[in-house]
């Protein structure tokens, strides 16, 4: 996809300015996504557990978009997920999983994800999280 | 040389060792990573070798950890994904039912067939950078237009 078809797609992206943090414990998966992220101008960071991302928070850092896998050591996704809304973050939290059984998609859901994408994440999955998150919408 | 390129792309797409995933990833090069898929796919024979040295060294001492060896195995097949490895990814299911029923023979069957789709895999790869390289930029920071 090139820039004029994902401005296009996305006519406010390039003056938005959204930042998200990619959580996953998977050297292949952090490099992917962080990819994909800078293809859209969406300013990124990476850790490589739920317990990272928690301290990430807790050091006053903020993103509009959190990727958040689910298998992961230390602290697995659900956890963070739950951890991270009950101290009140309200960032959008995208589930990234290759589990997709839909009970473990619930289990995911209910921690308290905005979104859920099946693994592995392409430029058209990470659009869709963003149109369901409405972050092309200008406010 | 370019064409010799493209028939070996081909080819690995042809015969399953690719999946529509390699072509999301070549669809990410551009001029700031012209050697992104390369670079990746470096990753993931590093980040494989060791999962592969874990699962032998938990397998040779015939105990026979089911979830430790599922749980190394989902991170396989995770990485597999992300990358196209569809022959790796499709052993590391096979695997991963075995392990959930149980059968230790199915698993070392299983996990002598990964290592050998995984090696190929490899091989050819390495093969196809090679060329993607020697052949120029055009191949290897393809955008769309």
């Amino acid at each position: 996809m090139t820039r004029d078809q994902i401005a296009e797609e996305l006519p406010n992206l390039a003056e938005s300015k959204l930042t998200a943090l990619v959580v996953d414990d998977s050297f292949v998966n952090q490099t992917i996504h962080q990819k994909l992220l800078n293809r859209l101008g969406i300013e990124n960071d990476v850790v490589t557990n739920g317990k990272e991302a928690v301290d990430v928070y807790c050091s006053g850092r903020n993103y509009d978009l959190i990727l958040m896998d689910m298998d992961m050591p230390i602290m697995n996704g659900i956890q963070a997920t739950k951890r991270l809304r009950e101290m009140g973050i309200e960032s959008k939290i995208a589930g990234v999983t290759t589990r997709a059984n839909e009970g473990e998609k619930k289990e995911f859901m209910e921690a308290g994800l905005n979104d859920f994408q099946e693994k592995p994440l392409t430029i058209s999955k990470l659009l869709s999280i963003l149109h369901k998150l409405n972050f092309y919408v200008q406010t | 040389m370019q064409r010799e390129v493209a028939l070996i792309k081909q080819s690995l797409f042809d015969q399953g060792y690719l999946d529509e995933q390699f072509m999301e990833l070549e669809e990410l090069q551009d001029d700031a990573n012209p050697n992104f898929v390369e670079e990746v796919s470096a990753l993931y024979f590093k980040d494989s070798a060791r999962l592969i040295n874990n699962i032998d060294q938990a397998l040779e001492r015939g105990t026979f950890d089911f979830n430790r060896l599922d749980s190394y195995m989902h991170q396989f097949k995770g990485s597999s994904t992300s990358i196209g490895a569809s022959k790796v990814k499709a052993e590391c299911t096979t695997f991963r039912e075995y392990c959930r029923a149980g059968n230790a023979e199915g698993c070392l069957r299983t996990f002598q067939q990964l290592k050998k789709e995984h090696s190929t895999l490899r091989k050819k790869l390495e093969h196809y950078f090679q060329l993607a390289r020697q052949a120029g930029p055009k191949e290897t920071a393809r955008r769309p237009k």
